[in-house]
């Protein structure tokens, strides 16, 4: 039986059991989406700016573990998308972008809408095509999941001609996708898990350095188990928060720029630091050549172009988090029981005085409302069970510090590209993926209203979501560094002039509330969390607070600002 | 350190400006890059001639083999292998010189594949260094045009 190419299209996504798709009509995908409207099983979501459909499918993807899907016309609507598709790459996010594009009679004739975007997305994607025939549609669309969910998980775009849409043929769907160039590791080499574990067992102060990788992995038990096992502390990355049941007595929180001072001292003092899917990023190393000075290295990641890349390392191991931790975890269970809290001890001893010297802290004490406050405040009201997103910026890394995660895939920032605006729209997207689930987007004013027009999206379709503005009137982070570093020229830095965003929200039709003092935000957060509409919460905090502590660009991690 | 790196490829549209994209975007060296189809249909295999040291060469080689359409990625430097590459070099012949460009193809075994009152188009095939020392030599006798089809390598069959 012949089909168009819309509704091969369609049955694809079906048979990859896509139930959502996040996104925005145009004239290149108008047959789509009349197809779309007789479409039993797929639920569309109207975002009101293509940016708010690739992050809402970011947030999908990581709230439900599953490949999250965008629909966009040609043109602007696939620009439209490239912030949020390089969020996604950067951070191993498995999303599909379908994009429409003009008939292939005109690509190349600069056609009214027509943009190279597989050009444009080639660095920024693992993959994309464009679709020059409908007897290929079927193929490709199930080689682009199959591509974006395994291996290193990540972005595939898929460009579709309007005349390949409209087109017919008898669709030959595969049962199983197969690439003959395309064969990720997933299994770790035995011999070097074996390596690993020798290096393992004779040191006298390691550390885990984790990071997303164990989330996209699903690799959180095994994690626990080798660490509680073995007493080794645990590190997280940004995006590996969640990977590690946080609060814990061996969690060190996170490390890097805005990571806690015992955690980047364990990374500086350590005798082997054990990276488990991270890629040590500039923001974790801070000054590369005095990173973890005194450490081998073991790391695990399923892409080789991780290891080695940033820091040499003594045992590379190419494979999936999970397979690799689980043989470990085997190995170890057949070793002869030792008291591992006990040959740690002094390391542990060490760490606990860190802790104990240098905790995450701020003025509690000034009467002022401290963005840090609010965090804290909605951990304690939510009991660490909501799920959160993030902006960019100051307002991140309050999160990050002081809403310890303690479950996989609950935490969504965007950590490589530093999109800001990606915060409220994921937490849409999040939404959607966990409907009884609470979901906050804790938020900057300056971010906020990169999207901000995705509230009409919140309100259309009942996600009640809540977003925390940390208010201070301006691009704190910026702010910062201009404080820290600029002499305090703040160059085009003030949010001074901004919405109400308490009359919009209301605006918008959802709830709007405003606190300036810090007895008020324990109301506000309940009212919030007890209204099922999308809230806007405006919380006016100190203007001039820092994130700390503080590695400045290029210093050393062990030289942190404290204060 | 100078690579010579073979890629072999499935042949999709778009396929070279992944390869020269991932160069460009990673700050990585080219130094010259032929393709061509091979014998079997849809696979093209790219000769890469890049430099860097190891560490950055091995960066180069996997960022590679991440490429969905890249088939297999070896690097020929280290190993016993074969490099060619050919020039077309076209040489003023004055009359007082036109013996001694004759003479110059002669010793480097070069083609002549196109004369005129005033130049002799030469056809130089050998490796890099062959190469270059021809161009110098014909430099000092006025070269107006080059073209070089960078280098092509491959293994050497194993002896037993």
């Amino acid at each position: 039986m012949t089909m168009t190419g819309a509704q091969i299209l369609l049955k694809a996504l079906e048979r990859e059991g896509v139930k959502h798709i996040f996104g925005f009509p145009g004239g290149a995908v108008i047959d789509l989406y009349d197809e779309l409207s007789r479409c039993p099983t797929i639920k569309h979501f109207l975002v009101r700016h293509e940016q708010g459909a690739i992050h809402a499918a970011d947030g999908y993807a990581r709230a439900a573990a599953q490949v999250g899907v965008c629909l966009v016309t040609s043109g602007p609507g696939a620009t439209n998308t490239v912030s949020g598709i390089a969020s996604a790459y950067m951070d191993s996010i498995p999303v599909v972008i379908f994009t429409g594009q003009v008939p292939t009679a005109l690509i190349g004739n600069d056609a009214f809408q027509e943009v190279d975007i597989v050009g444009i997305t080639r660095p920024c994607t693992k993959h994309n095509y464009l679709v020059k025939s409908v007897a290929d549609l079927a193929r490709v669309v199930h080689e682009a999941f199959h591509i974006a969910r395994s291996g290193r998980p990540g972005p595939v775009l898929v460009d579709l001609p309007k005349d390949v849409l409209g087109g017919r043929t008898t669709p030959k769907f595969p049962e199983q996708v197969k690439i003959k160039s395309y064969n990720p590791t997933y299994h770790a080499n035995p011999r070097q898990i074996k390596r690993a574990l020798d290096l393992i067992l004779k040191a006298q102060r390691p550390v885990i350095y984790a990071g997303g990788g164990v989330i996209s992995s699903g690799a959180a038990e095994e994690l626990t188990r080798l660490a509680e096992t073995l007493q080794i502390p645990v590190t997280n990355t940004l995006m590996g928060l969640g990977g590690f049941p946080a609060p814990h007595d061996l969690w060190l929180g996170m490390l890097g720029m805005h990571g806690t001072f015992y955690a980047n001292m364990a990374i500086h003092h350590t005798d082997l630091l054990i990276a488990i899917g991270a890629r040590f990023d500039d923001r974790v190393t801070g000054k590369i050549e005095e990173f973890a000075p005194e450490a081998k290295i073991i790391h695990i990641d399923i892409d080789p172009t991780s290891i080695s890349k940033n820091v040499v390392v003594d045992i590379p191991i190419v494979g999936d988090c999970q397979d690799a931790l689980s043989q470990l975890n085997e190995l170890i269970a057949a070793l002869e029981p030792r008291d591992w809290a006990q040959a740690h001890q002094p390391w542990l001893d060490q760490i606990a005085a860190w802790k104990r010297d240098h905790p995450l802290s701020y003025d509690r004490n000034s009467g002022e409302l401290k963005p840090q406050f609010v965090v804290e405040k909605l951990y304690e009201l939510t009991k660490g069970e909501a799920i959160i997103t993030t902006e960019v910026g100051q307002n991140q890394m309050w999160a990050a510090q002081f809403y310890p995660m303690k479950r996989p895939n609950r935490w969504m920032s965007s950590g490589g590209l530093g999109c800001m605006g990606y915060g409220f729209p994921a937490a849409l997207g999040a939404q959607v993926a966990c409907p009884h689930d609470l979901v906050i987007d804790i938020a900057g004013d300056g971010s906020i209203q990169m999207n901000i027009q995705e509230m009409a999206t919140a309100v259309e379709y009942d996600l009640p979501v809540k977003v925390a503005i940390l208010n201070n009137q301006y691009l704190g982070m910026v702010r910062q560094w201009q404080q820290l570093f600029y002499k305090g020229v703040y160059s085009q830095t003030s949010m001074a002039v901004a919405p109400d965003f308490v009359k919009l929200a209301e605006a918008y039709g959802g709830l709007g509330l405003r606190a300036e003092k810090p007895e008020e935000v324990e109301p506000v957060i309940l009212e919030a969390i007890n209204t099922r509409k999308p809230v806007l919460m405006d919380f006016r905090v100190s203007p001039e607070e820092c994130v700390t502590p503080m590695v400045p660009a290029g210093a050393p991690t062990h030289k942190m600002i404290l204060v | 350190m100078r690579h010579t790196i073979s890629v072999w490829v499935d042949n999709e549209p778009g396929l070279l400006s992944r390869v020269t994209g991932l160069f460009s975007g990673r700050g990585f060296n080219i130094e010259s890059l032929c393709v061509a189809e091979t014998v079997e249909p849809g696979v093209s295999r790219i000769t890469l001639v890049t430099s860097g040291n190891e560490q950055i060469i091995e960066q180069i080689i996997k960022q590679l083999r991440k490429l969905i359409n890249v088939i297999k990625v070896v690097d020929l430097t280290g190993t016993e292998h074969v490099e060619r590459e050919m020039a077309l070099v076209k040489v003023k012949a004055e009359d007082r010189f036109r013996a001694e460009v004759l003479r110059i193809a002669d010793i480097f075994r070069c083609r002549v594949v196109d004369v005129s009152p005033h130049a002799y188009t030469l056809e130089i095939t050998g490796n890099n260094e062959k190469i270059g020392a021809v161009l110098d030599l014909l430099k000092t006798l006025g070269i107006q045009e080059v073209v070089r089809t960078g280098t092509l390598a491959i293994q050497r069959s194993k002896k037993n």
